[in-house]
């Protein structure tokens, strides 16, 4: 291998540094303006412009010396892998699964339940708030908008780009019920899944016979109109103000999270007044909502309307030809999926205590859409992990005060959480275009489960 | 009734924008069949593109003729964005050619996210004003057109006019088309599909940056974030034109703009964005394959 | 049978010689052009009938127009089930006509669920009886005794027609994964798990070697005799004229011969057709027919 490689190697590293050079060139010419050049207001106002040649040049070295990397190193080192492995023969499948893997499921639900009294244990009472509440609530509400999308992009596929609009109906549904006629949470959380699907069916009526990337531009125009809808709608929804001081969720109504109340929680238990109880249980509620859409989704998938469903995400027209009423099928797809969302944008709601157009714009629904597709679509671990992965991501960023003392005070992570957010959604999908868990697990089987490669499953057309 | 006049010189203008923009979605729809997202973002590039050669321009050269600064910024913004989309498709979406059909929808989106975050992050989350370019106005009675207007009606016209011959009249044009019908087939021919995908991505940049530039121009103010609603507008141009139809997507940009300003003029502003959300709904639920596009027959 | 929903044999042979599915005067056109023509034919019950006919002369259509993915430009379509339940075909949408008129299809180029295994297809076709019982999800939702019952009757069903296709052993195989003939038969499986009493295939030996044609056959004349009878358009001659009971000929969207395979074998029209001889030609070929110079069936 190693003298194949040398003898190549005169030949390889000129065209590296070729590849390099030009790569340097076209990112020259692509960052001149952007990076080169800033552009600021001064104190009269006026937009004037300096130059940062020093990130220009950053930014070109990283382009040509990545390239020149790629091209004149990393490259032949993964293809003399691959030919090697392709040598040997042997193709890696172990059936011998490490006690990690086999439990992973378990491990992960009892980290889950524990995850609050550890975070509390180890950052004490207050600093533990952050971890509960950003980490854990933020990533377990993701979980459920992505699970609950997947019902209809990952079983059925159907694309929606719109999806944000049934979370957004969950969501005032409990902001105005609650404020105007004094309902609590535990019985606005069916009730605005109720009205969030009750709305899937209205919108996806008319468009589910529309195919793939029609219904995709559809469903994000619905969304977009639900969304101006909101802001305009000043009279009843406040407009961009949003509405504020949402009544936060009880224990069941036996026990309120309300500081002045009499039954409060923190008083009847003899707790120190804190929020993080309240955090802590809200934890627990969205945990629960999330365990209550996998047991559905899950059980579903081994119903006929499942099947139906997947059935029709790999051949809309075979499934005619059986005598499946596939508009009917397409929207208690659309419609299951809605109420998920609905069930989310309530707990939002409740947790915030306060609702505003600000939060259900169509960068929501890329990102929800993005951690389906970027977890497998249809796998349901593959999609949480997605979703810790990105969104904790993203949200570990704003923890790196570190930075600063390496880029200078002025360097705000936050800033560079979508850029990131963005790139990674590129970087995953050209190294995993079918999303971490790629394969199926068959919802019925004769002698023995196995899986089903990526390869055979479609991603429906409409 | 010159007041209708008026929100029709308007609605043509803005929808000369849109057409532009939509030329590049339905171009790229056409050839590769897939929405490219992330091309409502390289009109903000362009946007963006045209502001800096602006501000350079006008700081080194003072009273610099305004036609000869205008044909720069449209030149540089065109080469500039062009070299964009040329790295976003080889990077972004070429590997992906051909494999899971939602794996490039993702890519795109994502590019579209990054694109507007890196305009925030290196050219600061503010909008940015800039002076009046192009002042003139003429007056027709009670009816007022700026020069502005009918230079973005005109240079629209112009660059139409070149494309279209571009695509009907030359070998690359065929080779577009070629590829258009059936990309298989035309790589066996002996098209380079590469290339012309490519190009293609090339030359809808070029026009969305002159729409770009044209934008900044008649609003005087440039954002990150204004890739978005202009682009969502002018994919809605091009479906309503009939995606894959060059002359529809123009017609489509015109239609839009027309509704739009009318819809603002007699109706309301805040809902004028419902209103073209509305139409492409209602386009797509009763005539999905658009004004000027050719049915689809479903195959059994 | 282990499901009841389709007779037996004898029964089938009783009724026999009724008509199942009548066309009459079935037009359709697309834009100017007049794919078919004024077609009439009837199919009885218990007989594989054939519909055959050169390349573009609209049998296709005629399938889609019988099984509701086209609406016909005029003309009617009945069907008469065992029960002497009568449907007019171009007037239900396509999902009714298999789940209410109980005819069953397959396409010319396979469309499978590739992502699903074997048992999922089978299972899939049985959605509709699956969806009664489990109340329409939300009764199976809360796992009540009845569905579960229902849901090891459809994997009885399907396991039978594993069997009857030879797929058995590929169950929990991916249906992508599946060769080509295996492909075929897992369609015509899938299709009769809809319980249908005609079952229309659409060129079922395309694209099958020697060995896989014969196989084919053996699975179409078991399912003709086991009560349900057979519409099927078919190019190679050596399966139409092995199988079929009656032959339909087609010739740009109008009939023009109907009968046994031995009566349309010697028809000097489908000759004509087949050899794409001009019409004055027709009668001469007659001639020499008559006179024994083209020896019967060789064409």
């Amino acid at each position: 291998m190693t003298t194949q490689l040398e003898k190549n190697e005169p030949g390889l590293m000129a065209k590296a540094v070729k590849e390099g050079v030009f790569a340097g060139l076209i990112a020259f010419g692509m960052f001149l303006l952007f990076v080169g050049i800033e552009t600021y207001q001064d104190i009269n106002n006026q937009l004037v412009w300096r130059t940062r040649w020093g990130l220009l040049a950053i930014f070109v070295a990283i382009a040509a010396i990545g390239r020149f990397l790629t091209v004149g190193f990393i490259k032949p080192h993964l293809d003399s892998r691959k030919l090697a492995k392709a040598k040997s023969g042997v193709l890696e499948i172990s059936d011998q699964k490490s006690f990690f893997h086999k439990h992973f499921l378990k491990i992960a639900l009892l980290f889950l339940v524990c995850y609050p009294f550890l975070a509390m244990l180890i950052f004490g009472r207050q600093g533990s708030l952050k971890y509960v509440d950003n980490f854990g609530i933020q990533i377990l509400i993701y979980v459920m908008l992505a699970w609950g999308l997947n019902i209809v992009v990952g079983l059925a596929g159907l694309l929606d780009l719109g999806y944000v609009a049934f979370y957004a109906v969950g969501a005032y549904s409990y902001a105005l019920l609650s404020a105007n006629f004094g309902f609590s949470f535990w019985l606005l959380l069916p009730l605005a899944g109720i009205l969030a699907g009750f709305w899937g069916i209205i919108l996806g009526f008319p468009v589910l016979r529309l195919r793939g990337d029609y219904l995709a531009i559809v469903t994000l125009a619905f969304g977009e109109i639900i969304r101006l809808v909101l802001i305009n709608w000043t009279d009843v929804t406040r407009g961009t103000f949003g509405i504020s001081g949402i009544a936060k969720a009880s224990f069941f109504g036996i026990w309120s999270f309300d500081v002045g109340a009499a039954n409060n929680f923190n008083k009847a238990w003899g707790l120190p007044s804190s929020s993080v109880y309240y955090k802590i249980f809200l934890f627990y509620v969205i945990l629960a909502l999330c365990l209550l859409t996998a047991y559905v989704t899950i059980r579903l998938r081994r119903m006929p309307i499942g099947r139906a469903w997947e059935a029709l995400r790999e051949d809309e027209i075979a499934c005619r030809s059986l005598g499946i009423n596939t508009v009917m099928t397409k929207l208690t797809a659309f419609a299951t999926g809605a109420m998920f969302g609905g069930f989310a944008g309530s707990f939002f709601a409740a947790r915030q205590g306060f609702v505003s157009p600000e939060s259900f714009v169509f960068l929501e629904s890329a990102v929800i859409l993005a951690i389906v597709v970027l977890g497998g679509m249809g796998s349901l671990t593959g999609i949480a992990i997605a979703a810790v992965v990105m969104v904790g991501g993203t949200e570990l960023l704003r923890e790196m005060e570190f930075l600063k003392h390496v880029f200078g005070p002025d360097f705000t992570p936050e800033l560079y959480r979508m850029l990131l957010f963005g790139l990674a959604m590129i970087i995953v999908m050209l190294f995993k275009p079918r999303g971490f868990v790629g394969s199926r697990e068959p919802t019925a089987f004769l002698k023995e489960r196995k899986a089903v490669s990526g390869s055979f499953t479609k991603e429906g057309h409409g | 009734m010159e007041y209708f006049i008026q929100q029709l010189v308007n609605g043509l203008t803005l929808g000369s924008i849109y057409g532009l923009v939509a030329i590049g979605y339905t171009m790229v729809y056409g050839i590769i069949g897939m929405i490219n997202f992330a091309h409502g973002d390289i009109f903000m590039l362009g946007g963006f593109a045209a502001l800096i050669i602006f501000l350079i321009l006008t700081s080194f050269f003072v009273g610099i003729p305004v036609a000869l600064l205008l044909l720069v910024m449209l030149i540089v913004g065109m080469l500039m964005t062009g070299l964009w989309n040329w790295t976003i498709e080889r990077i972004a979406y070429r590997p992906l050619r051909g494999s899971f059909r939602l794996a490039p929808l993702i890519t795109a989106i994502g590019m579209s996210i990054a694109l507007s975050n890196f305009i925030q992050v290196t050219q600061g989350p503010r909008n940015k004003p800039i002076p009046q370019l192009v002042t003139d106005v003429y007056h027709i009675g009670a009816l007022t057109i700026s020069l502005k207007q009918i230079l973005i009606v005109v240079i629209t016209a112009i660059l139409l006019a070149a494309f279209w011959f571009i695509v009907h009249k030359t070998p690359l044009g065929r080779a577009q088309r070629a590829t258009e019908q059936d990309r298989k087939m035309a790589a066996l021919l002996g098209v380079d599909v590469d290339r012309t995908i490519s190009i293609t991505f090339i030359m809808g940049a070029a026009l969305a940056a002159v729409a770009g530039a044209m934008y900044l121009m008649y609003y005087g103010v440039a954002s990150f974030n204004d890739g978005f609603i202009p682009g969502v507008k002018a994919f809605t141009a091009a479906v309503l034109g009939g995606i894959g139809s060059l002359p529809g997507a123009v017609l489509g940009g015109l239609l839009i703009g027309l509704i739009e300003s009318l819809w603002s003029a007699y109706f309301s502003i805040a809902y004028k964005d419902v209103a073209t959300f509305g139409i492409l709904a209602f386009v797509l639920i009763f005539k999905p394959t658009g004004i000027l596009g050719r049915p689809e027959v479903e195959k059994v | 049978m282990a499901t009841g929903t389709t007779m037996t044999s004898n029964t089938a042979s009783n009724m026999a010689g009724d008509t199942l599915l009548k066309v009459e005067h079935l037009s359709m056109k697309f834009g100017g052009l007049m794919a078919i023509n004024d077609f009439s034919f009837e199919a009885r019950r218990g007989d594989i009938t054939a519909l055959i006919g050169p390349n573009g002369a609209g049998k296709t259509t005629v399938f889609n127009c019988i099984t509701g993915f086209y609406k016909p430009t005029m003309g009617m379509i009945t069907m008469r089930q065992k029960n002497g339940e009568e449907h007019l075909l171009e007037r239900l949408p396509d999902f009714d006509i298999t789940k209410k008129a109980k005819v069953a299809r397959t396409f010319q180029n396979i469309r499978l669920f590739s992502g699903l295994t074997v048992l999922e297809n089978l299972l899939v076709a049985q959605h509709n009886v699956l969806m009664k019982a489990s109340g329409f999800t939300i009764l199976g939702l809360l796992g009540l005794p009845a569905y579960r019952t229902a849901a090891a009757d459809a994997i009885e069903k399907a396991r039978y027609w594993l069997e009857k296709a030879d797929l058995i052993d590929r169950a929990d195989d991916p249906a992508g994964d599946l060769s080509y003939g295996a492909q075929r038969r897992l369609e015509i499986a899938r299709a009769m798990c809809t319980g249908p009493e005609l079952l229309c295939l659409d060129e079922p030996a395309a694209g099958l070697n020697p060995k896989e044609s014969l196989t084919l056959n053996a699975l179409l004349r078991g399912i003709r005799d086991e009560g349900t009878s057979l519409l099927l358009i078919e190019h190679d001659m050596s399966v139409v004229m092995e199988i079929s009971d009656h032959v339909v000929v087609l010739e740009y969207g109008q009939k023009i011969s109907d009968g046994t395979p031995d009566h349309v074998k010697n028809d000097p029209k489908v000759i004509a057709a087949y050899l794409g001889v001009e019409d004055d030609e027709v009668e001469e070929i007659e001639e020499k027919l008559d006179k024994g110079v083209i020896e019967e069936g060789t064409v």
